[in-house]
């Protein structure tokens, strides 16, 4: 049997406890700084996300909780040009690839808005069926290689992706027609209630690399330090021509699966202990800390700040409610037929009577 | 007087798994969180626990796996219950359903057959996220070789899923998520049969004929509350519980009766099922009918974001009216 664990080590470069192994490569100390406040205005919007959720306010939510060091990450590289292709859990990605969270919020409302992304920012609509995203992030990734553009594309997924065919079919695409596209692994350990172990006999989901030919990664997921300079190498490679990778980003689901999931009934509180002491916000303000750049003031500052910024989100949302319902006739096709333009006559007329 | 208890969908649901289970040994459940989770909707619920991993067994995350592997163990003598966790991924098997486990009994002459049973949640009306709401029978009827069975209350979803199990083909029976909870009826302990192919004349009338399925039922049926109670019109109303076979004969007697008919259905409009059922009783009842079969669906688009998911779908109102009209056609 392969061992994974041997072959790709745990790359890491701050440990749970706040220690630098070695040092912080292409990042700079404001850098972190920066991070850090922003990984914690995200807990803070996450958070609030469940308790809207828990208010009747939005519907099922996804939290990412636990996963922010690896989403940040996983686009930290990342330029105006380059691509980032997500899933409905990566509301941090996306956030800083220029999608407003309030799309978070949408999604979860089943608001028509919910992958309206703004114009010019190069990230997909969060996709909802597994692993199906793989395969667009390869032909992304190949249509800039058939433009000649210098473009890097991510595509990001979970441990239970990988499971389906279409993550099998999008890794041999990509290594067959070499194109630039890092596959970003989330792999927090479970897809709803069932454990990376029962998801595949492997040890890594790196070593899944090793079938395709192409190069695997494993790294702390919830070690900033690490996935971004990882990420900062592999999207300079890609850019040159090199590519496709398959990054693992170990880290864990914190939370639920979502605001309908109860994970009580599946893991156990020692394992969920064990990850609590692993968080990526706790670690980066031990250093942060240890280095006389964060204190208590800091934080206070920090969190008035996404406070503030959290009620901003949740003002856009309630605003954005207001919106006709007739949108859902018109994104059809690029020119309403006639037979449905004859439908959506009759569903402006219901909309009308029932006064919606 | 058999032993009976109030239950919901749910529960008769996981009653009949649980019985299936314990009379046949071939009988496996197999699906993404079935086991330790008990299902997303907790249809398998105490299922891992009473009968353990080999039987009840959660899988890889990957519906085409699931289907794929259910089609090699039927043909080897197993009898697989597979759960798709929403009928919306359904998409992801339509080839080891269409091409494979519809078509292994016709391409071996009947030397292999695929006994199988695909259970999926469906249906709209619970805000869940993009496809899972879709209601996509019509793929299946469409589909020679394969079953499509759709109970509509407690009583029928614990008979017809394990007349399903039992079945030598393979079967989809598919589950209306939002009526999972939503009321209680009578239902034996025993593991009683509701047979395939049967329609039910649920309510008996003369004025109209109204047809549903599955998650239609609700609305039909208080639709046609509101026709006695406030038109003072006495509609017929049949729940087809199977599309394929479908009961040709209790419509068309039906419609011969009423002379009028509308169907209700979720899914879109265009070559939905209520369009065949329409042909149908125009080819066998035409010069009965007092006025054209209407249609009562969902629109043309795709299932609606939620946040308009009720404006979208077909309500009581929409029955009412669509009776009306055929009435005073
Ligand atoms: C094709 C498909 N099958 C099933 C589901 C239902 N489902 C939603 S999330 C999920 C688990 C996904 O696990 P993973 O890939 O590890 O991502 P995570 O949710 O942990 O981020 C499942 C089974 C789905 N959305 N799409
Ligand atoms: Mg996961």
């Amino acid at each position: 049997m392969t061992d994974g664990m041997e072959m790709f080590p745990l790359i890491q470069r701050l440990d749970e406890e706040g220690n630098l192994i070695g040092d912080l490569g292409v990042l700079s100390l404001a850098d972190l700084k920066e991070t850090y406040a922003t990984m914690r205005f995200l807990r803070t919007f996450d958070e609030r996300a469940w308790n809207l959720q828990r208010q009747g306010v939005i519907g099922t939510y996804a939290p990412f909780k636990g996963q922010e060091a690896a989403q940040m990450g996983a686009v930290a590289a990342l330029e105006d040009t380059d691509w980032l292709v997500p899933t409905y859990r990566d509301w941090a990605a996306s956030y800083l690839r220029g999608v407003p969270l309030e799309h978070g919020l949408f999604f979860s409302k089943g608001h028509p808005s919910l992958g309206d992304i703004p114009a010019g920012k190069r990230v997909l609509p969060a996709q909802v069926v597994i692993a199906a995203q793989t395969l667009h992030g390869v032909g992304v990734a190949w249509a800039t290689k058939l433009r000649h553009e210098k473009v890097a594309t991510v595509v990001t997924f979970g441990d239970g992706a990988t499971s389906q065919g279409d993550f099998h079919e999008a890794m041999n695409f990509a290594s067959v027609l070499a194109v630039p596209l890092i596959f970003f692994c989330e792999n927090n350990q479970w897809a709803i209630s069932v454990p990376l172990a029962r998801q595949m006999h492997a040890e890594t989901i790196a070593q899944r690399s090793i079938a395709y030919g192409i190069e695997g990664f494993r790294v702390d997921g919830n070690d900033y330090v690490a996935v971004a300079n990882l990420m900062h190498e592999l999207s300079e490679r890609v850019r040159n021509g090199e590519g496709p990778f398959l990054v693992e980003a170990l880290t864990y689901r914190l939370g639920a699966h979502t605001t309908a999931d109860d994970p009580g009934k599946y893991r156990a509180i020692e394992e969920e202990d064990l990850w609590i002491r692993r968080d990526p916000l706790v670690r980066l303000e031990r250093w942060l800390r240890a280095q006389g750049q964060l204190s208590d003031e800091d934080l206070a500052a920090i969190d008035a700040d996404s406070e503030r910024k959290v009620e901003e989100i949740i003002a856009g949302f309630r605003e954005a409610l207001d919106i006709s319902p007739l949108v859902l006739f018109d994104s059809v096709y690029a020119t309403l037929p006639s037979t449905l333009a004859s439908q959506r006559a009759q569903f402006e007329a219901r909309v009308k009577e029932v006064g919606a | 007087m058999p032993d009976m208890a109030k239950l919901t969908i749910a529960q008769a649901l996981n009653q009949a798994l649980e019985a299936a289970l314990m009379e046949d040994s071939a009988v496996v459940i197999l699906g993404e969180d079935v086991g330790k989770d008990g299902g997303v909707f907790r249809i398998t619920d105490g299922l891992f626990e009473k009968f353990g991993g080999d039987r009840v067994i959660d899988t890889p995350l990957a519906e085409s796996g699931i289907v794929g592997t259910s089609v090699g163990l039927a043909m080897a003598g197993m009898k697989p219950v597979a759960e798709i966790q929403f009928f919306g991924f359904i998409y992801e098997t339509m080839d080891q359903i269409a091409s494979q486990a519809a078509r292994v009994r016709f391409r071996s002459l009947g030397r292999y057959s695929a006994p199988m049973v695909i259970r999926a949640p469906f249906g709209g009306g619970v805000k869940a996220p993009e496809i899972h709401s879709d209601s996509l029978e019509a793929l299946f009827t469409h589909t020679p070789g394969i079953k499509v069975v759709v109970p509509s209350n407690p009583y029928d979803a614990k008979g017809l899923l394990l007349s399903a199990i039992d079945d030598p083909d393979p079967v989809l029976f598919l589950e209306p998520m939002r009526l999972y909870r939503a009321f209680r009826d009578e239902v034996p302990e025993e593991a009683y049969r509701v047979p395939l192919g049967k329609a039910s004349v649920v309510r008996e009338g003369t004025d109209v004929t109204l047809i549903g399925w599955g998650p239609s039922m609700a609305l039909v049926l208080a639709a046609a509350d509101e026709l006695v109670a406030q038109y003072d019109i006495a509609p017929e109303v049949v729940d087809l519980r199977t599309l394929t076979p479908l009961d040709e004969e209790t419509i068309v007697t039906s419609v011969q009766k009423t002379q009028r008919a509308v169907v209700v259905h979720e899914a879109v409009r265009t070559s939905g099922f209520g369009g065949e059922i329409a042909a149908l009783i125009q080819e066998k009842a035409f010069l009965y009918l007092e006025a054209p079969v209407l249609r009562v669906t969902g629109y043309d688009t795709p299932y609606p974001m939620t946040m308009f998911e009720d404006l979208w779908l077909p309500d009581t109102s929409q029955v009412v009216t669509a009776a009306l009209s055929s009435v005073r056609f």
